[in-house]
C-alpha cells in the first residue's frame, strides 16, 4: 500500500512559462531601441559613461539569465567569468596593442572555453553544489589574478591601465559617447543573439532540461552536452562584457572581481524577473544606480539596502519586472477598453 | 621531521576553526537541504557582538555566553522571519535569501564597528603550549574547544529527547510530525544551534586574523570545504573534514612552491571542486538516492 503511494507521488508543480514571454514584442523593443539611442544626445559625459556601464551589466545579467533562466543551472561566480573577459581585454590591448573591438570576440572565446571547462565538473552537480562551486570560484578568482607567475601581464595587485579608444573616421562624438554606441551595438548583437538562441532547438533544449532533466533525456537531448553548452555561452557573454567594462572603466584590477560583483549580478537578475531576457536591462539599472543612491546617504549601507530589497522582492514580486510588466500591462489594457 | 610536525599541529590547529564552521554548516544542511552562504557573516557578526561586550567591561567568558545565548537566538529569530516563509521555495529562492543575508550582514557590522581591522583577545595567551615551540596556548585552545564542543553535541544528539527529535525532523520529517514532534520548531532550533557553534568559532579564529567585517570569507570556504569532504550529512565527517583540510591547507603551503598564503582560497576552490567530482557524498556521508 506504502510503497504503491510512494511511487505515485506527484512531481512538484512547475510553472509554465509561456512561449513567447522570455521576449518583449516588436513595438516596445523598438520604441526601447529608439530611447537608448536618442538620450545621449541630451546628457553630459558622465551619464553617458552610467549608461553605458547600464548596457555592460545588462549583458552581465543577461548571460546569467541565459544560465538560469534558460538552462536552470546556477551561477554565483559570474564575477570569475567577467574578470577574465576583462583582463583578456586589457592584456591584449596593453601588451599586444590589438584593436580594442577585436579583443572582445577573444575575450568571449576565452571565457566560453573557461565555462565550458568549469562546467564540466559543474555538470555532475545541481542545485546547492553547483551555487557552492560558483562560489567559491568568485572568492578564488581574485587572488588568482594577483598570483605572482602571471604578474608580468596582469600587473599584479596593481592591476592595468587602458587607454580609452577614440570615435574612429573622425566622427565629431567624445570618448564617451562613442564608447556608448559601440557598446550599444555589440548589446544588440548579443540580445538578438539570445533571442534566437533560446528559441532555437539549442534553447529548446535548455528549457527541457530546466523543466525536467530526466524527461529531457528521455527525448534523446544530450543533457550532458547542453548544460555545458549553457554554461559555456553564458560565460562567453559575461566575458564580452567584461572585456567592454575594462574598456569603458579603462582599468582592470583584483579588488575590482570580489564576490561582491558576483552578488550584484545575482541581484540583478532576481530583480529583473529569472527567465525574462528585458528585466536584464532593468535588473542592470537596480544594481547601478541604487547602490549610489545608498552610499550617497551613508557610507557601506549599499550592501544592507540590497539585501533588504533582495528580500522584499523575494517576498512580494518573486518573479521581479516581468510581474511588475505584466500587471502594468494589465492596468493599462484596462484603462484603454474604458 | 620537526618542520612536518609543526605544520602538521598548526594544520590540526586551524583545522579546529574550519571543524567548527563545517559544524555549523552542516547543521542547517541537515535541517533544510541548503547550504548557508551567510554562515560566516553571522559567525563574524557574533564575534562583533562579544567584542562590543567586552569593550563595555564585561570579562572573557561572560562575554561568551552572552554572546552564545545571543547568537542562538538571533539564529532562531533569522529562521522565524525569514526562511520559515521560504520553506517550500524553489532553491532560487532560498539562494537569493542567503545571499540577500549575506549583504545585508555584512554591511551592517561595517556600518556599526566599521571596516578597520581590530585586536581581539585569546582567552589561552599566545605563549609556547606546554613549553613546547611547536603550538602555542591559543591554538591548544582553540582545539580543546573543538573537541569538547564534539562530544557535548554527540551527548546531546544520543542521549536527550531534543537531540532525538531533530535527527528524526532531518531525517524523516514526515514521519516525525505523525509522531508528535514539531518539525518546524527544530529546524528553527537547528539555525540557532548553528548560529551559536558559528559563533565560536568566530571567537576562536578573531585573534588569529583579526576582527574586521570580512574576516569569516576564506575561513567559510574552508568550512565549505570540510563540510563536502567529510560529507553534508555528517557531523562527525565535518569535524574530520575540518582537520584534514587545516592539515592539508598548511602542508601544501610548506612543501609546494608557489603556493603561499595568496593561494589559500583557490586551494580550497580546488578541493571543493575535487571532492564533489570525485566523491560527491563525502567521505563519511551517506549518498542520496532519488526516486524518479
Amino acid at each position: 500500500m506504502s510503497a504503491i503511494q510512494e511511487v505515485v507521488t506527484e512531481a512538484p508543480a512547475v510553472e509554465a512559462v509561456p512561449k513567447r514571454a522570455m521576449t518583449l514584442g516588436y513595438g516596445t523593443s523598438l520604441a526601447m531601441l529608439l530611447v537608448l539611442i536618442l538620450v545621449p544626445l541630451f546628457v553630459k559625459n558622465f551619464v553617458i559613461f552610467q549608461l553605458t556601464m547600464l548596457l555592460i551589466y545588462a549583458l552581465a545579467v543577461l548571460a546569467l539569465n541565459i544560465l538560469t533562466g534558460g538552462s536552470g543551472q546556477f551561477s554565483l561566480g559570474q564575477s570569475a567569468f567577467y574578470a577574465v573577459g576583462a583582463y583578456t581585454s586589457a592584456i591584449l590591448m596593453e601588451h599586444a596593442d590589438i584593436n580594442y573591438a577585436l579583443t572582445l570576440p577573444v575575450a568571449g572565446l576565452v571565457c566560453f572555453i573557461f565555462g565550458f571547462l568549469f562546467g564540466q565538473p559543474a555538470l555532475r552537480l545541481s542545485g546547492v553544489y553547483l551555487a557552492l562551486a560558483t562560489f567559491a570560484l568568485a572568492t578564488a578568482m581574485p587572488q588568482l589574478l594577483k598570483l605572482g607567475v602571471f604578474e608580468k601581464w596582469t600587473g599584479g595587485v596593481q592591476g592595468l591601465v587602458v587607454t580609452k579608444p577614440d570615435a574612429p573616421f573622425g566622427l565629431p562624438m567624445s570618448q564617451d559617447m562613442w564608447l556608448y554606441y559601440f557598446t550599444l551595438a555589440v548589446s544588440i548583437a548579443i540580445y538578438i543573439f539570445s533571442v534566437n538562441l533560446l528559441k532555437s532547438r539549442s534553447g529548446r533544449a535548455f528549457m527541457a532540461i530546466r523543466d525536467n532533466e530526466i524527461a529531457a533525456s528521455a527525448m534523446g537531448i544530450d543533457v550532458a552536452l547542453y548544460k555545458t553548452l549553457a554554461f559555456g555561452v553564458s560565460a562567453g557573454i559575461t566575458g564580452v562584457a567584461g572585456g567592454l567594462g575594462a574598456i569603458a572603466v579603462q582599468f582592470v584590477a583584483p579588488d575590482g572581481y570580489t564576490i561582491t560583483l558576483a552578488i550584484s549580478l545575482f541581484l540583478g537578475m532576481v530583480v529583473g524577473g529569472v527567465g525574462w531576457l528585458p528585466g536584464s536591462i532593468v535588473g542592470s539599472a537596480f544594481i547601478i544606480f541604487v547602490p549610489n543612491i545608498a552610499e550617497g546617504i551613508s557610507k557601506g549601507l549599499s550592501g544592507a539596502v540590497f539585501g533588504v530589497l533582495l528580500f522584499l522582492v523575494i517576498f512580494l514580486v518573486p518573479h521581479g519586472a516581468r510581474q511588475v510588466a505584466v500587471v502594468a500591462q494589465h492596468w493599462l489594457g484596462k484603462l484603454k477598453n474604458g | 621531521m620537526e618542520l612536518f610536525t609543526n605544520q602538521v599541529l598548526a594544520g590540526i590547529a586551524t583545522g579546529a576553526i574550519y571543524a567548527c564552521m563545517a559544524l555549523a554548516v552542516v547543521m542547517i544542511y541537515q535541517a533544510i537541504d541548503h547550504l548557508n552562504f551567510a554562515q560566516g557573516e553571522m559567525a563574524m557578526f557574533s564575534t562583533f557582538i562579544s567584542w562590543q561586550l567586552m569593550q563595555w567591561g564585561i570579562p572573557y567568558w561572560g562575554a561568551f555566553v552572552l554572546t552564545l545565548a545571543i547568537s542562538f537566538a538571533a539564529g532562531i529569530l533569522i529562521e522565524r522571519l525569514l526562511f520559515k516563509p521560504l520553506a517550500k521555495a524553489p532553491i532560487l529562492t532560498n539562494v537569493a535569501g542567503f545571499i540577500a543575508l549575506y549583504a545585508i550582514i555584512n554591511s551592517v557590522a561595517g556600518l556599526i564597528w566599521d571596516f578597520t581591522i581590530k585586536q581581539y583577545p585569546s582567552p589561552f595567551g599566545s605563549s609556547p603550549f606546554l613549553g613546547s615551540q611547536l603550538i602555542s596556548t591559543h591554538q591548544a585552545g582553540m582545539i580543546g574547544i573543538t573537541v569538547l564542543l564534539l562530544i557535548l553535541l554527540y551527548l546531546f544528539f544520543q542521549f536527550t529527547r531534543v537531540g532525538l527529535a531533530m535527527r528524526a525532523a532531518a531525517s524523516v520529517p514526515e514521519s516525525a510530525r505523525l509522531v508528535g514532534i514539531n518539525t518546524s520548531w527544530m529546524i528553527a532550533l537547528g539555525w540557532g544551534m548553528a548560529a551559536a557553534i558559528g559563533s565560536i568559532a568566530g571567537m576562536m579564529i578573531a585573534p588569529v586574523v583579526f576582527l574586521e567585517p570580512n574576516m569569516m570569507l576564506g575561513v567559510l570556504i574552508y568550512g565549505f570545504a570540510a563540510a563536502v569532504l567529510g560529507g553534508l550529512t555528517s557531523p562527525f565527517g565535518a569535524v574530520i573534514g575540518g582537520f584534514l583540510v587545516g592539515i592539508f591547507e598548511n602542508l601544501v603551503g610548506t612543501y609546494i612552491p608557489g603556493v603561499g598564503n595568496e593561494l589559500k582560497l583557490p586551494i580550497a576552490l580546488a578541493l571543493i571542486i575535487t571532492v564533489l567530482v570525485v566523491k560527491p557524498a563525502g567521505l563519511f556521508g551517506r549518498s542520496i538516492v532519488k526516486r524518479v
